[in-house]
C-alpha cells in the first residue's frame, strides 16, 4: 500500500463504461462546483419519487413492523381485527429450532457461495488478463451468456441437467466415466446434494460479474509499478498481494458485500428448484422462508417477525458498505 | 465488460512468472498463453454449456429426449415444442404472459426513468437541506431485502384493490427499481461537467434551454445503459409477480414458466426448455447491447459513484 497510496483509490466511473477513473489529481480542495439553491424546485423534482418510495417502500415497511407485533394470521386478511401481541411473534420465533435450522443453513450456504464465487471470479478476471485477445473475447462472451440467463430460466435448464432419469450430468457421469451408482441418481432429495447443485447455479450466473468487475479493475493497475516490483525480485503472488490487491480492494469490497447481500436473500433459485424436486422442509433459507410461513402458511404476524429479523440481519452487513460510500462519495 | 473492448495496450508482460528475456516476449507464442488459451477455451465451454443446452433441447422431439442416449445435437430438429408453447390449448398461453410482461416491463422502464431523472437532477445540480438524507435513504432502501417486504406489499396492494392488475405489479415494479436507477444516473449527471451549462447561459440560453439542449444529449447513452438495467430486472423478476399476479391471465413470464414445472405429472422438459429460451432471448440480447457498461453500472451506479 505504501508505494501505491499516492491519491484517492481508484474508483470506477459510471460514464466511461469500460475503464476505472485514474486516481483523481489535485483540485479536491475547493468544493468541485457551487450548487444554486434553487428555492424549491430541487424539492419539487423530488416529489414523484418521493411518493413511490413512501407509498411501496416506507408504507409497507411500517405495516411489516406492526404486523410482526399481532397475531395475523387468515382470518384477519378476510377483516377480522389483528390482536396486539407486541413480541410475541419475536420470542416464538427466536426459540423456534426450525428458524436457527432455516438461518445456519442460509448462513453457511451464503458463506461457500461467496468464498467460491470471489476466488473463481478473481482466478479468472487474471485468466482474462493474460490472455491473447481472441481468447479473451471467447471467454467474455461465455462469462455474457451465463451472466445474461434469467434466474428462473437458469435454474430450470440446470435442474433438467441434474434430471435423475434423462439429465446430461448423470449420463456422462455413467458412459463418459464408468460411474455406474450415477445411474437414476437424484441430486435434489439430500438436501447436502441440493444446495450442492444450488450453489452451482448461483456460483456460476455470480461468478462472471465478479470476474468483469475485478478484471475492469485490474487494467488500471499501473505497469510500471508492477514492473518496479519485479525488478525488485517479487514474486508472482507477492505482486498480487502487495500492488494488485491494494488497488483492488475497493472493487473486492462492494463485490463481496453485494454478493453476500444476494446469496443470503436468495430465493428464486432455491424457490425453483423444490419445484422441481427438493424436499421444502429441509432446503428452505431465509428467503423462502419468510414466503412459505407468510403466503403459503397463512400467518403474516410470524412471518413478518422473521422477515424483520432478516432484515435487519441484512442491513447490519450492509451498514458498513453504506457508510464507505457515504464518506467517499463526501456527501 | 471491457473484456470486449478491452484496450489493445494490455500489460501482456504483468503477471508473467520473471526472468524472460523481453524480446522472446513480443515473438513467439509462449507454452503459457497456449495453457491459458486452453483452459479459456474449458471455462467457455464451461460456462456456455448450460445455455446450449437448453436451446439443443428445445429443438429436439419430446420422446428423443427421454430416451437412453443423449443427443448433443438436434438430429431430429423439430420446432414442435415452441408451437406446444406458443399454440397448445391446454397450458397458459405464452402471448398473454408475454404481452403482459412486455407492458409492465416498459411502463416501469419509462415511469422509472423519468422520475429517476428528476431525482438525480435534484441531488446532482441543486443545494438543499435535505438533500444528504435522500441519498442515504436512496442508499438503504436498496439494501432492504425485497423478500421480507413481499407480504407487506401484499396487503398494501391488495389493500387498494390492485392485486392481479398490471397497474398493481407495475407502481411495484417502479419502486424496486428506482433506488438503483437515481443512484445510477446521479452517476451519470455528475459526469456531465455543470460548466457547460453555465457557459450556454453565458451565450443566451435559458437555464432550462441549456439543459435541455447541452447536457441532456450528453446523458443520453446514460439514460438507455440504465433504462435497460431497469428492463432486465423487471423481465427477470419473480417473486413480486408470483405473489401479486397468480391468476393466469395476469401472468407475466417468470410466473407462467413456472406453471409448466408444476404442470401434472410428467414434465415436458423439451416444451419448458423451449419457454425458457423464448424467455431469456430478450434479457440476453439486451446484455450484449449494453455490455460494455454492466459492470460498471453495477459497482459504480448501483453502489459507487
Amino acid at each position: 500500500m505504501t508505494t501505491t497510496d499516492s491519491g484517492p483509490p481508484p474508483v470506477v466511473s459510471s460514464v466511461d463504461g469500460e475503464r476505472l477513473a485514474a486516481p483523481q489529481p489535485a483540485p479536491r480542495r475547493s468544493p468541485r462546483r457551487r450548487r444554486p439553491t434553487g428555492g424549491l424546485t430541487p424539492y419539487a423534482l423530488l416529489v414523484p419519487a418521493s411518493i413511490v418510495l413512501a407509498a411501496i417502500v416506507g408504507w409497507p415497511l411500517v405495516q411489516l413492523l406492526v404486523t410482526s407485533m399481532q397475531e395475523f394470521g387468515r382470518a384477519q386478511v378476510f377483516g377480522a381485527p389483528p390482536e396486539w401481541v407486541w413480541f410475541d411473534n419475536y420470542v416464538s420465533v427466536l426459540t423456534d429450532p426450525a428458524f436457527y435450522a432455516v438461518l445456519g443453513r442460509s448462513l453457511v450456504f451464503a458463506a461457500a457461495c461467496v468464498v467460491i464465487t470471489m476466488l473463481l471470479g478473481t482466478l479468472i478476471a487474471l485468466l482474462l488478463q493474460r490472455l491473447p485477445k481472441g481468447f479473451r473475447l471467447l471467454l467474455s462472451l461465455g462469462l455474457l451468456l451465463a451472466w445474461a440467463m434469467p434466474p428462473l430460466s437458469a435454474t430450470i435448464v440446470w435442474g433438467w441437467m441434474f434430471d435423475t432419469d434423462y439429465g446430461v450430468v448423470n449420463s456422462v457421469l455413467v458412459n463418459a466415466f464408468g460411474l455406474e451408482q450415477y445411474t437414476q441418481h437424484s441430486w435434489l432429495i439430500e438436501p447436502l446434494s441440493f444446495f450442492l447443485v444450488a450453489g452451482v447455479i448461483i456460483v456460476w450466473g455470480a461468478v462472471p460479474f465478479v470476474a468483469f468487475a475485478l478484471y475492469a479493475g485490474l487494467t488500471q493497475v499501473p505497469d510500471e509499478v508492477l514492473e518496479a516490483a519485479q525488478l525488485d525480485g517479487a514474486g508472482g503472488f507477492s505482486r498480487f498481494r502487495l500492488i494488485v490487491f491494494p488497488y483492488l480492494k475497493p472493487i473486492f469490497l462492494i463485490t463481496t458485500i453485494l454478493q453476500i447481500i444476494w446469496d443470503l436473500k436468495v430465493f428464486t433459485q432455491i424457490f425453483a428448484l423444490q419445484d422441481i424436486g427438493g424436499i421444502r422442509e429441509q432446503t428452505n433459507t431465509l428467503g423462502v422462508y419468510i414466503y412459505q410461513v407468510s403466503i403459503a402458511g397463512g400467518d403474516f404476524g410470524t412471518g413478518g417477525a422473521i422477515a424483520v429479523i432478516t432484515a435487519i440481519i441484512l442491513m447490519s452487513i450492509s451498514l458498513y458498505y453504506v457508510r464507505q460510500t457515504v464518506k467517499e462519495e463526501e456527501l | 465488460m471491457s473484456a470486449l473492448v478491452a484496450p489493445g495496450t494490455q500489460p501482456a508482460a504483468s503477471g508473467r512468472p520473471a526472468g524472460r528475456p523481453a524480446a522472446s516476449r513480443r515473438r513467439r507464442i509462449r507454452p503459457s498463453t497456449i495453457g491459458w488459451s486452453a483452459l479459456s477455451v474449458v471455462l467457455f465451454a464451461l460456462f456456455a454449456f448450460p445455455v446450449y443446452w437448453m436451446v439443443n433441447t428445445s429443438f429436439q422431439p419430446n420422446n428423443e429426449i427421454r430416451g437412453t442416449d443423449i443427443h448433443f445435437w438436434p438430429d431430429n430438429f423439430t420446432l414442435r415444442n415452441y408451437a406446444t408453447v406458443l399454440f397448445d390449448p391446454g397450458r397458459t398461453p405464452f402471448a398473454p404472459a408475454a404481452l403482459n410482461s412486455l407492458i409492465v416491463t416498459l411502463t416501469t422502464v419509462a415511469v422509472a426513468l423519468i422520475f429517476a431523472f428528476l431525482a438525480a437532477l435534484a441531488v446532482t445540480r441543486f443545494r438543499f437541506k435535505s438533500r444528504r438524507t435522500f441519498i442515504i435513504v436512496i442508499l438503504v432502501v436498496q439494501m432492504i431485502p425485497g423478500e421480507a417486504m413481499i407480504v407487506s406489499i401484499f396487503r398494501v396492494i391488495d389493500g387498494w384493490q390492485l392485486l392481479n392488475t398490471l397497474i398493481g405489479l407495475t407502481i411495484v415494479y417502479v419502486a424496486t427499481v428506482l433506488p438503483f436507477t437515481i443512484w445510477t444516473l446521479r452517476g451519470f449527471v455528475n459526469g456531465v461537467p455543470a460548466e457547460l451549462e453555465e457557459a450556454a447561459m453565458i451565450d443566451g440560453c435559458s437555464r432550462s434551454g441549456a439543459f435541455w439542449r447541452v447536457t441532456f444529449p450528453l446523458l443520453a447513452p446514460g439514460l438507455v445503459a440504465t433504462g435497460v438495467f431497469g428492463f432486465i430486472q423487471a423481465w427477470n423478476e419473480f417473486v413480486i409477480a408470483l405473489v401479486l399476479n397468480a391468476r393466469p391471465e395476469m401472468m407475466t413470464l417468470p410466473v407462467w414458466l413456472r406453471t409448466f414445472l408444476v404442470a401434472n405429472g410428467t414434465t415436458n422438459w423439451a416444451a419448458i426448455m423451449a419457454g425458457s429460451t423464448l424467455m431469456a432471448i430478450p434479457v440476453i440480447v439486451f446484455f450484449l447491447i449494453v455490455q460494455g457498461r454492466m459492470t460498471s453500472g453495477l459497482v459504480s451506479g448501483a453502489v459507487k459513484g
